[in-house]
C-alpha cells in the first residue's frame, strides 16, 4: 500500500498521496487551493490558462499544478513570491480585455476571475489607451447565452461538449487575442446536458437564460438536495432567494453525477414555487370541506382508520420521501394493502462520457425506495383496486382527471395528503396539507440503491407538514407522545424495524453524498437472508 | 553552395552541393550522384547501429532547438508494440529561414533518403512529411520525387529490396506558423486545431495519433545519408574547435547584405566570414546595425556581438543569442529598430494559437505598446511595462511562441533603447504602425 503513495510537501505541509495525483489535487488535500481556470476535475487538463503555475523545487521553471503529477520528495510552493508574480501576470493579462461589468453580471459573487483578482491581482490596470476586444452577445440556443467579452478562453465548455457530452459543436475560433468560443454553424447548444457549460464557465461568459438577471449570487441561500427529476438521483443545490427557488445547480457527487445535472432536472423547479397550496387541514363536514387544526384533523384520521376494515390502497407520488412512504404504509398495517407509486415516463438521455449517468425514463426520484418499502409501480391496477377499497390514501399523487373522477365516486373513505388542492375530490374525508421535497428533510433511494438525503430549501406554506409527521403522530396515538417522530431523522430510524434494509442506518451515516444500501431485496440481506 | 550565387571558397558544401542542379531532382540523377547508397547501407544495419552512428556524428537538430539527433532517436521504444511514426518537419515558417525550402526544391531524394534511414532507425514504417502550405514549388518537387521513389522501389513494401516497408506521406499545412512546433504539427496532422500539446507525454511516448513518434527537421534528416555513407568520424571532423557543434549548417542570410542566400559552412566558422565574405557585407556606404542570427525568435545581436561570434550553437549563445534555425536577418544603419521589433511582435500576436493566457493577451498587448511608441505617444514607463510583460511571457507557457515574442523586445530595448527614446521625446517623427 505504501508503495502506491508518494510524499510531497506543499506550502510546508508534508502529506502522502497516491501516485499519479496531480499537484493541484494533492494541494487540495493539504488545504491549499491553487488558483485555476481551465482545470476541472471532471474534464481533461489542457494546462492552458497557466493560472495554476506553482514553484516546484529543482524544476527549471514554474509547473502547471493541474498537469504535473506529484513525485516522491517533491517540494511545492504555491504561495512563493515567484509563483504569485506569475499568477498576478496571468490575472493582469486576463483582465485587459475583460469588460469589468461585474455590477450587471450574473456571475458576480461566484466568479473565479473576481475572486482571484481580489485575492492576488493588481490593484490597477496598466492597459490604457486601447479599446477592449468586443464581440456581441450570442445566443447558443436552448438555455444558453454566450457573452464573448467576458470570456477568458479556458475552454472548459469546449472540452465538456467534446469529451463528456461527445457532441463536439463548440470550438475555439480565430487566433491570438481575437479568439472566441465558436459554435458549429447551423447547430445549437441543445444537447440535453448542455446547461452544464454554464456551471463550468468560471466567469460570466456562458449564462443561463432562465437565471438571467434573476438574483445576485450573494443573496442566494443554497441547500443541498437530491434532484427530484428521475431515478438517477443527481445531487443538486436548490438556490433560493427570499424563499423562492430561483435555480437548480449540480452538487458534486463522484459516485452519482460527478459535477453535472441534465437540463430537465435543472429547469424542473417551478412547481416548487406554486402558490395554490393547501395551507390547513380540511375535514368534511355537512358535505363540504372546512379548515381545522391539526389536533382535530389527526383525531379524525385516527378515527377514520380505526372505523374501517378490509382493504386499503395507497396512491403515492414518486417524489414522496422514504420516511413518508414508510410511515404512511405502516398506518394501514391493519388492512389488506395495495400500495403503488406513480412513475411518469419520458425519454432517456445519457451523458455519453460518464458511465452510468443519464436522465432516466422513470421520472420518479424515489422509485427504488418505494419498491423497497413494498410499493409497486402498477398504478393502473392500484387505481382499479381503489374502487373497491375501504380506505384510499392519496399521498401527493398527481391524479389524472379520469382517476380523480373515478375516486370521487369510490365507495370507500378517501384521505388526501396533498400539497395542492385536488380537483373533484369533494368526497375526501380528509385533505391534509403536506410539504413538498423542497420544504422538508428526507431521503430518496436512487436506481442504484443509493440512499441520499435532501434538505429543506424553503419554508412550508401555512400548516403543511411532512406526511411522515402526520403518520407518525397517528401511529403514536392521541395526545402528546414521546414516541412520535419530531424530525425526519427520527422518522427514518423508525423504518429499520419493519424494513431491515434500513436497519442500523442513521442520517449521520449518510453525510451529504449518501450511501449504497446492501444488495438484495428488502429484508433478505439483513433479515430473512440470515435465517436461510 | 551559395545558391543562387556561386559557391564561396569558405563554404563547406555537403547538403547544398546540388542546389541549382535540376538533374539532381530525378531518381536517376540522384543515384548517379551517389544517392540512395546511404539508405542501402542503413537497411543492412541494425536500428541500434544507425542510432549509434548518428550519435557519434554529433548531429544536432537543425530546426532550432539543437537537440542531439541520435539521442532523440534512442528515446523511441526498443520493441515496436504500437506503430512508430517519423514526422519530417518541413513547415519552415520561422521568419528569415529558407534553407529547408531549397533542400526540398533541389535535393528531394536526399530528404527522402534521410527520412527512410531515420524511419528504419526508429522502427517506423511510415513517415509524414509536413510541408508548409505556402511552399508550392517544394510541394510539387517533393510529390514528384516521392512518386518516383515508390516507382523505383526505394519506398514501399520492399524498400530497395530489403523486405522492409517504408511509406512516405506528404501533408500540406494550411498557413499557421505555430504548426511548425512539433506538438502542434501532430495535432494538425491528426486533423485537429494546430495547438501545441503539453509535455509530458513526449512524442517518443505518445506522439501523432497517440503512438511513439520522432519529429525531425528537414535539414537534420537530409544530413543523415552522408553520415551513413561517409561515417560519423568524417561528419564529426567537420568542426572548427568546438566538439559540441559538428557538421555543416545551412545559413539563410537575408536583409541588408549584398548577396542574400543560403550558405553552407562548417560549424564554428566565424560569423564575420559569413556576413562579410559570403554574403558580401553591407551595401555600399552602409554599415550593419543589428543581426538576428537564428530566425525571428531569438534575441537580436548588435553588429559588435555578431562580429565577435563564431557560428555554432555555443558560439552564438556566448554572444547572448541563439543559433536557432540559422535564419540570419541582417539590418543595416538605415533600419528603424522600433519599427522592426514592432513588426516582429505583430507577427507573433497574429500567430498566437490563443491557448495560453500570457501568449494570447501578451503578444497583442506588446504590439499595441510598440505601435503607440511608433506613433509618438510612448512614455518612459513603457520600458518597464514591456520588460515586465516580457518576463511574464517567458518560460510560462506550453510552447515558446510567447518567449519568442519577448526575446526581440527585451534585447531590442537593451541594445537600442535610444531609438525608442527618440520616438518618445519627439526627436524622431512618428511612424505608421507596422503593416
Amino acid at each position: 500500500m505504501a508503495d502506491d503513495l508518494v510524499n510531497v510537501t506543499i506550502d510546508g505541509m508534508t502529506l502522502a498521496v497516491p501516485k499519479g495525483t496531480t499537484i493541484i489535487e494533492a494541494a487540495k488535500q493539504a488545504g491549499v487551493l491553487v488558483p485555476h481556470y481551465c482545470y476541472h476535475p471532471s474534464l481533461p487538463s489542457p494546462a492552458v490558462c497557466r493560472m495554476c503555475l506553482v514553484e516546484v523545487e529543482k524544476a527549471p521553471k514554474l509547473m502547471p499544478a493541474c498537469a504535473t503529477a506529484v513525485a516522491e520528495g517533491q517540494v511545492v510552493h504555491v504561495s512563493s513570491e515567484i509563483a504569485k508574480k506569475a499568477r498576478e501576470g496571468v490575472l493582469e493579462f486576463l483582465l485587459i480585455n475583460h469588460p469589468l461589468d461585474c455590477p450587471i453580471c450574473d456571475q458576480s459573487g461566484e466568479c473565479e476571475l473576481q475572486d482571484y483578482v481580489f485575492q492576488e491581482g493588481r490593484a490597477g490596470t496598466r492597459y490604457k489607451e486601447y479599446a477592449k476586444r468586443y464581440n456581441p452577445v450570442e445566443d447558443f440556443g436552448q438555455d444558453i447565452l454566450y457573452v464573448p467579452n467576458r470570456c477568458i478562453l479556458c475552454t472548459r465548455c469546449v472540452r465538456f461538449m467534446d469529451d463528456v457530452a461527445h457532441t463536439p459543436i463548440l470550438n475555439v475560433s480565430e487566433r491570438g487575442d481575437r479568439a472566441y468560443i465558436g459554435i458549429s454553424e447551423e447547430q445549437r447548444l441543445d444537447h440535453p446536458w448542455a446547461g452544464n457549460v454554464v456551471d463550468l464557465c468560471p466567469v460570466g461568459s456562458l449564462l443561463s437564460k432562465d437565471f438571467l438577471h434573476k438574483a445576485r449570487a450573494w443573496d442566494l441561500d443554497k441547500t443541498p438536495s437530491v434532484c427530484p427529476g428521475c431515478t438517477q438521483g443527481c445531487n443538486i443545490s436548490i438556490d433560493t432567494r427570499d424563499d423562492v427557488v430561483v435555480r437548480i445547480r449540480p452538487r458534486p457527487n463522484l459516485e452519482v453525477n460527478r459535477h453535472f445535472i441534465c437540463d430537465y432536472g435543472r429547469l424542473n423547479y417551478r412547481w416548487m414555487n406554486r402558490g395554490d397550496r393547501i395551507e390547513a387541514p380540511l375535514i368534511r363536514e355537512n358535505g363540504r370541506h372546512v379548515a381545522t387544526d391539526w389536533d382535530t384533523a389527526l383525531a379524525r384520521l385516527e378515527q377514520v382508520l380505526r372505523g374501517a376494515s378490509g382493504s386499503a390502497v395507497i396512491l403515492a407520488s414518486g417524489r414522496a420521501s422514504v420516511e413518508s412512504l414508510g410511515l404512511v404504509r405502516r398506518l394501514v398495517d391493519g388492512f389488506t394493502v395495495t400500495a403503488a407509486v406513480q412513475v411518469p415516463l419520458g425519454e432517456e438521455a445519457p451523458l455519453a462520457g460518464i458511465p452510468n449517468l443519464a436522465l432516466r425514463r422513470e421520472r420518479a426520484p424515489n422509485l427504488a425506495g418505494a419498491e423497497l418499502l413494498g410499493y409497486t409501480r402498477h398504478w393502473e391496477a392500484a387505481t382499479r383496486e381503489a374502487m373497491a377499497a375501504a380506505v384510499v390514501m392519496v399521498l401527493d399523487a398527481d391524479l389524472a382527471p379520469a382517476d380523480a373522477a373515478a375516486l370521487a365516486a369510490a365507495p370507500g373513505l378517501v384521505v388526501v395528503l396533498g400539497s395542492v388542492v385536488p380537483e373533484s375530490l369533494e368526497n375526501a374525508a380528509l385533505v391534509l396539507p403536506v410539504t413538498t421535497m423542497a420544504e422538508e428533510n428526507g431521503t430518496y433511494v436512487n436506481r442504484d440503491r443509493r440512499l441520499q438525503r435532501y434538505q429543506q430549501a424553503k419554508s412550508q406554506p401555512g400548516m403543511a407538514r411532512p406526511a411522515w409527521w402526520i403518520a407518525g403522530e397517528v401511529l403514536a396515538g392521541p395526545g402528546p407522545s414521546a414516541d412520535a417522530p419530531s424530525t425526519a431523522a427520527e422518522a427514518f430510524e423508525l423504518l429499520g424495524e419493519r424494513w431491515p434494509v434500513f436497519a442500523g442506518l442513521t442520517y449521520a451515516d449518510l453525510g451529504f453524498t449518501g450511501r449504497a444500501l446492501v444488495a438484495g431485496p428488502a429484508g433478505v440481506a439483513a433479515g430473512e437472508g440470515a435465517a436461510r | 553552395m551559395g545558391y543562387p550565387h556561386p559557391s564561396h571558397p569558405k563554404e563547406t558544401v555537403v547538403l547544398s552541393r546540388y542546389f541549382g542542379d535540376a538533374d539532381a531532382r530525378t531518381y536517376d540523377g540522384w543515384v548517379q550522384r551517389g544517392g540512395y547508397e546511404g539508405l542501402r547501407k542503413a537497411l543492412g544495419m541494425t536500428r541500434e547501429a544507425i542510432v549509434e552512428e548518428v550519435k557519434a556524428s554529433g548531429l544536432r537538430g537543425r530546426g532550432g532547438a539543437g537537440f542531439p539527433t541520435g539521442l532523440k532517436w534512442s528515446f523511441m521504444p526498443k520493441e515496436v508494440v504500437k506503430p512508430h511514426y517519423l514526422v519530417c518537419n518541413a513547415d519552415e515558417s520561422e521568419p528569415g529561414t529558407f534553407k529547408d525550402r531549397e533542400i526540398m526544391r533541389w535535393t528531394p531524394h536526399g530528404l527522402i533518403e534521410g527520412c527512410a534511414i531515420a524511419a528504419h532507425a526508429i522502427g517506423a514504417e511510415r513517415c509524414y512529411i509536413y510541408i508548409r502550405g505556402e511552399f508550392t514549388e517544394p510541394w510539387k518537387v517533393m510529390t514528384a520525387a516521392v512518386e518516383e521513389a515508390y516507382a523505383r522501389g526505394a519506398l514501399g513494401a520492399n524498400a530497395l529490396g530489403s523486405g522492409r516497408r517504408i511509406d512516405m506521406v506528404l501533408h500540406r499545412g494550411a498557413g499557421a506558423y505555430i504548426c511548425g512546433e512539433e506538438t502542434a504539427m501532430m495535432n494538425s496532422l491528426e486533423g485537429r486545431r494546430g495547438n501545441p500539446r503539453i509535455k509530458p507525454p513526449y512524442p517518443a511516448v505518445a506522439g501523432v495519433f497517440g503512438v511513439p513518434t520522432t519529429v525531425n527537421n528537414v535539414e537534420t534528416l537530409a544530413a543523415v545519408p552522408p553520415i551513413i555513407t561517409r561515417g560519423a568520424a568524417w561528419y564529426k571532423s567537420l568542426c572548427l574547435g568546438n566538439p559540441k557543434s559538428t557538421g555543416t549548417k545551412l545559413i539563410s542570410v537575408c536583409g541588408h547584405v549584398q548577396r542574400p542566400g543560403n550558405y553552407e559552412v562548417t560549424m564554428g566558422t566565424p560569423f564575420r566570414d559569413i556576413l562579410y565574405d559570403m554574403a558580401g557585407g553591407p551595401k555600399p556606404g552602409r554599415t550593419f546595425k543589428a543581426i538576428i542570427p537564428g530566425g525571428s525568435s531569438v534575441p537580436i545581436m548588435t553588429r559588435e556581438e555578431a562580429e565577435a561570434a563564431v557560428f555554432d550553437y555555443e558560439g552564438i549563445a556566448e554572444q547572448g543569442s541563439l543559433l536557432g534555425s540559422a535564419g540570419c536577418i541582417v539590418m543595416d544603419d538605415t533600419t528603424d529598430m522600433v519599427y522592426q521589433i514592432c513588426r516582429l511582435a505583430r507577427f507573433y500576436a497574429h500567430e498566437s494559437c490563443a491557448q495560453c493566457t500570457q501568449c494570447r493577451e501578451g503578444t497583442a498587448w506588446t504590439t499595441r505598446i510598440l505601435e503607440r511608441i511608433l506613433a509618438g505617444r510612448g512614455k518612459q514607463e513603457d520600458f518597464q511595462l514591456l520588460l515586465d510583460l516580457s518576463e511574464n511571457m517567458t518560460g510560462k507557457t506550453i510552447c515558446v511562441l510567447s518567449d519568442s515574442c519577448a526575446a526581440p523586445v527585451v534585447s531590442g530595448i537593451q541594445k537600442f533603447r535610444g531609438e525608442f527614446e527618440a520616438y518618445m521625446t519627439g526627436a524622431r517623427e512618428p511612424a505608421m504602425a507596422a503593416v
